[in-house]
């Protein structure tokens, strides 16, 4: 039996489609119900949903043996667990920006408003450019326009909300898509069943 | 007499081990738990985490309290041709751990071998940490793996450091779409490529791993590493072991610190690895020591997750008692003993204690 994360919302939703393709089905997941786990002893699986920031919590403390989580997660909290595969769903990008017409002299620290400080601090560690981390839950796009940052580190899939509140994108920190991570140990473990599932979905996509 | 089943997982563990590497004349070193803070200021990468917890010692010297063993017993060793000096320890050390950031006492037991080593040392300290793991449960996993493998094949990709160092974490984390994607920014050809993931993909029992490895080898570095590495597959092959060892290229450590044979155990029910070692002749380099040194370290207080089921009571027997009734309260206590059983005595019934069976030995207008 593998036990299988997965993201709460729309990309849980096609991750879950993904898997039935690759013959993990389990169509209680498919039943309108609060329950948050569900079990194919015929298949092999047991899937829960959970918030997509804590997949890979869930994964790295054994709770679940695999997972799927955002590139943006890993790269943030750098959870110990092996990323097996670049499912290719949910892309978008981490992106800085700044309101229209921005322009960094660079003679002052740079304010960056972000819910991903540690992937900001280290893009920016790699410029050498001094930097104040100013870490938000949400609106981030507002922060610029009222004065509160310079730029603004985010995720951005197509563009909308940073055209419909006079903000561009000055640079693409790094791509971004759903990856499926194992747990260490139970890699060791159920190693043929982890590599099958594994195979099995990087021929899908 | 100690009776085995009120020992908790680690402590068991912690026993046994002990015992095992004075078979194999492991001497127990003791330390103290202060150490000069500069001692861990000059060898920072080596550490698990940087953060260290310090504070003035009478005379104003700054001091640390142990976030580390292997480094002490590396500074307080000597060097004689021939010699190895062979170590076992149980000791508690302090490092940020966990997942909200806080220092913890983290317990830990292991060995090291120091000094003239040859690929006797380097197989006994292998066989040792399989030995162990077997001694604590049956179903383990050791991973094996070689840094003199793992640099030849990044050296001969690239001269960069920053580069190798990003291949080398990709290759830690199995990740070959992002191995890939670094490669081919860099320009690398093809068949390189094809090479480098195909090693990434590499697991499995040591036959099988050595068979897909050996296609994948070239230069002279990369062949020495792998005719160690097809020597102890030879020899751990003939050991009771043998189907628990495997061969991963996924165990990077620190390769400024490390060379050679490095190692992670891992155990049915504990989410991370529970053992890590490895040969650290760099290590001995920079600390200005001549030999080399292998070693390992086990985390004991991971073992709690192989037992966390609460237990059903706290007490097979709860007395109750009158407190004119001393004598024979005791008797009934020692019968009871007698018969294996845990008793606790009080004189009502206590709100928060799980017993399997009550005895009341009140007289009935004290009930």
């Amino acid at each position: 039996m593998i036990n299988i994360a997965l993201p709460k919302g729309r990309l849980g939703d096609q991750v879950y489609s993904l898997l039935e393709t690759a013959g993990y089905g389990c169509p209680a997941v498919r039943e309108n119900s609060r329950r948050l786990l569900f079990e194919s002893e015929k298949n092999g699986v047991r899937y829960f949903w959970v918030k997509p920031s804590d997949v890979a919590i869930y994964v790295e403390r054994g709770a679940a043996d695999v997972g799927v989580a955002g590139k943006d997660i890993l790269l943030e909290y750098e959870p110990d667990v092996y990323e097996l595969a670049d499912l290719g769903l949910g892309r978008c990008r981490m992106v800085v920006a700044a309101p229209k017409g921005f322009y960094d002299t660079g003679e002052r620290t740079l304010r960056v408003a972000t819910k991903f400080g540690h992937i900001a601090s280290r893009y920016y560690a790699e410029r050498g450019r001094e930097i104040d981390i100013i870490r938000l839950n949400g609106s981030i796009e507002i922060a610029p326009l009222l004065g509160l940052s310079d730029v603004i580190v985010d995720i951005v899939e197509t563009g909308t909300t940073l055209r419909e509140n006079d903000l561009e994108v000055l640079d693409t920190v790094v791509p971004i898509s759903a990856r499926l991570i194992a747990n260490k140990a139970a890699f060791k473990f159920k190693t043929a069943a982890v590599e099958e599932l594994t195979q099995r979905l990087k021929g899908l996509v | 007499m100690i009776e085995e089943r009120i020992l908790k997982p680690e402590e068991r563990a912690a026993l046994a081990l002990r015992a095992l590497y004075g078979q194999y004349g492991y001497q127990t070193y003791k330390m103290s738990k202060f150490e000069e803070y500069d001692l861990y200021l000059r060898n920072k990468e080596f550490l698990v985490s940087d953060r260290i917890l310090t504070f003035s010692d009478t005379n104003g010297k700054l001091m640390a309290l142990k976030p580390d063993v292997t480094l002490s017993i590396i500074k307080n060793g000597e060097d004689l041709p021939g010699y190895k000096q062979k170590v076992c320890y149980h000791e508690n050390v302090y490092r940020v751990s966990g997942g909200a950031g806080q220092f913890r006492e983290i317990m830990q037991a292991g060995l090291e071998c120091i000094g003239d080593l040859d690929r006797y040392d380097i197989f006994e300290v292998v066989l040792l940490a399989a030995e162990s793991l077997a001694l604590i449960s049956d179903d383990f996993v050791l991973d094996i793996s070689h840094l003199g493998i793992l640099t030849a094949l990044l050296e001969s990709y690239s001269e960069d450091p920053s580069l190798r160092k990003q291949m080398a974490r990709y290759l830690a984390e199995k990740n070959s779409h992002d191995l890939r994607l670094l490669c081919q920014k860099e320009n690398m050809r093809e068949e390189d490529i094809v090479t480098i993931c195909d090693f990434s993909g590499i697991y499995g029992d040591m036959e099988s791993v050595l068979t897909r490895l050996r296609p994948l080898c070239r230069g002279e570095k990369m062949y020495n590493a792998l005719q160690e590495l097809e020597q102890m597959s030879c020899l751990l092959g003939k050991t009771a072991f043998a189907d628990r060892i495997h061969f991963d290229f996924s165990i990077v450590n620190d390769m400024d610190y490390y060379n050679g044979i490095v190692f992670q155990g891992f155990l049915s029910g504990v989410a991370q690895s529970v053992l890590s070692g490895g040969q650290y002749d760099k290590l001995m380099e920079k600390m200005g020591r001549s030999g080399g040194a292998v070693g390992f370290a086990i985390y004991l207080d991971l073992l709690q997750d192989l037992e966390r089921r609460a237990r059903d009571y706290d007490v097979d027997v709860l007395l109750l008692y009158d407190m004119g009734d001393v004598e024979s309260t005791a008797q009934t206590v020692s019968r009871l003993r007698q018969a294996g059983k845990s008793v606790s005595v009080q004189r009502c019934i206590p709100q928060r204690l799980r017993y399997r069976e009550v005895l009341d030995m009140r007289k009935e207008g004290q009930r």
